[in-house]
């Protein structure tokens, strides 16, 4: 390496570290926050400083007294259904709209692509009177079917486009061996979609476990809120326990944080798919 | 096929004809609603909070575009090599994409504290003392403030959309310009800016519609406050949806809200027609 080089490639690290810090500063202090007791926040004020002692008695705290252990367990049962619905559904609309022929096909798609670029403001106030109406006001159901339905615009489109990649030849073999449409879904396409699925599922993870809007909306009982709605509340409850609330955020930012270290690569290739219309 | 687009029917697509409806009307969320023809919109013209969150909305606009959006793609640019250890700063910079905006606002709302919080503490140290303020509770800064806390997803965010569009860009191109003798700034105006026309198109058609819609942030952070100064409508919506249940009024909003984006939407969906027809 010539010493040009050899500099320049030393400043672009030197860049790139004091970039990162920057950008990651509010998690620092979240993070340090979280281990401080409100004497030492209040009488030693400069962030720079760390902990004194390290104790998780403030995400205790949070997770205990402060309910985030209820938040938590509302958040993955409300998540979980409403991303593999939202998958499986998707899946199967996005193979009947990429391999059929039939009347309305563009428009099906069309609708679908549409109905994803409108504010979800605009569906507020009807999904909470059907929701009401059919008697689902205030319970998990309610968050999910909305989440399964509306998430259902980009998944279809998303996943349409990749079934359209695998060879319809493929298909006419297995129904010359006599295998039904379901089969050949469920025994071809699916196997075939994984990667796709994969991608689609991170994202969709994340977006709706973060989801604050209709949580709040759908839901009027604090023992049913997810996990956003929940800190909102704990917030309400320990204002101004800056130690505390940066412990009850953490907790909250964990479960998305540790899904998207893990699976980095779906996160980011779902997310450049899904640009690329 | 069936279950999908019934779903879809119900949940999302007669919903948005459903507001458009409730929008002629007066409606309590309880009793019947009562149509009242373009009354909501009349009120809505004469209201100076719908200014005050529409001229918010306007500001989260302009920041939205002139910061995150050429920030992302300075950022895309300067990572996008192929050194080791790039990965890493590249997962830094992601990170707060993953994170839920009512934590981003938790963390940020205690970062504007104004007497232990990060940002005055930092500033009484470094003898800027003066420059200190209260953040959250200023109404001529609030907004601003409210910003800067979208602006960090939304950085990450176009960043992404960016480095997708430079994988587009061959390798072959570039060492082409770099023969012709083209410098790092020529080769990037002339060579790679034209080739992410397309990741652009969509960044910014991304973060108009983000900066239109954002609601999270307000109502954790101030709820609008203080004295509504930090008012954008899709708070003011729920706000008077489901606090003052006036719906109609809400929906009316709603449909001011949806006109807009739309008209971006539809500029955007317009300029894609128009470079396929070019091509």
């Amino acid at each position: 390496m010539s010493k040009r080089r050899v500099l320049w490639v030393g400043s672009f690290y030197l860049i790139a570290i004091v970039i990162s810090l920057l950008w990651l500063f509010p998690l620092f202090i979240a993070g340090t926050t979280a281990f401080k007791s409100m004497n030492e926040i209040v009488q030693n004020i400069y962030w720079w400083n760390l902990p004194d002692e390290f104790t998780f008695q403030y995400f205790a705290e949070a997770w205990n007294q402060g309910g985030m252990s209820r938040y938590f367990i509302n958040s993955f049962i409300i998540t979980v259904p409403s991303v593999l619905g939202a998958l499986f559904l998707s899946a199967l609309g996005g193979f009947a709209l990429a391999k059929y022929n039939f009347k309305y096909n563009k428009l099906i798609l069309g609708i679908f692509i549409a109905g994803n670029m409108i504010p979800f403001q605009m569906m507020m106030f009807p999904v909470f009177e059907i929701s009401n109406v059919l008697g689902l006001y205030d319970t998990y159901l309610a968050v999910i079917l909305f989440h399964v339905s509306f998430q259902m615009g980009f998944c279809i489109f998303f996943l349409r486009n990749f079934i359209r990649t695998i060879p319809t030849d493929l298909l006419d073999a297995a129904r010359v061996d006599g295998s039904s449409e379901f089969r050949i879904f469920l025994q071809i396409v699916l196997p075939l979609t994984k990667p796709a699925l994969a991608a689609l599922g991170i994202l969709e993870f994340t977006w709706i476990w973060n989801d604050y809007l209709w949580g709040l909306v759908l839901l009027a009982s604090d023992n049913l809120r997810p996990i956003t709605v929940g800190l909102v509340s704990l917030q309400g409850e320990y204002l101004s326990k800056w130690n505390i609330i940066s412990a009850g955020s953490l907790i909250a930012a964990a479960v998305p944080l540790i899904v998207f270290l893990v699976f980095q690569r779906y996160f980011i290739q779902g997310l450049m798919m899904g640009a690329n219309k | 096929m069936l279950i999908p687009v019934i779903l879809y029917g119900i949940w999302v697509i007669a919903p948005i004809f459903y507001t458009i409806f409730l929008s002629f009307t007066q409606w309590d969320g309880l009793t019947a609603p009562t149509f009242i023809g373009l009354g909501n919109y009349v009120d809505l013209f004469n209201d100076p909070i719908f200014y005050t969150a529409l001229f918010n909305n306007i500001k989260w606009l302009l920041i939205y575009v002139l910061v995150p959006l050429p920030l992302g793609l300075a950022f895309a640019m300067f990572f996008n090599r192929s050194l080791p250890g790039v990965k890493i700063f590249k997962t830094a910079i992601y990170l707060p994409l993953t994170l839920s905006f009512v934590v981003l606002s938790q963390i940020w709302t205690w970062i504007y504290q104004p007497k232990y919080g990060a940002i005055n503490v930092t500033l009484e140290a470094i003898g800027l003392g003066n420059l200190t303020v209260a953040w959250l509770s200023n109404s001529d800064i609030v907004t601003y403030a409210l910003v800067v806390v979208g602006c960090w997803p939304q950085t990450a965010y176009t960043m992404v959309l960016f480095l997708a569009g430079l994988q587009n860009v061959p390798t072959e191109v570039m060492e082409a310009a770099k023969v012709d003798g083209a410098n790092r700034w020529q080769r990037f105006w002339k060579v790679i800016l034209p080739l992410l026309k397309p990741a652009t198109i969509i960044a910014v058609a991304v973060t108009i519609i983000q900066s239109l819609r954002m609601f999270a942030i307000v109502n954790v952070m101030t709820r609008g406050g203080p004295f509504r100064s930090s008012e954008v409508l899709a708070n003011y919506m729920y706000v008077e949806g489901f606090k003052n249940y006036s719906m109609g009024y809400a929906s009316a909003l709603a449909v001011i809200l949806f006109l807009i984006i739309l008209l971006f939407v539809s500029v955007y969906l317009y300029q894609i027609f128009k470079t396929e027809v070019e091509y």
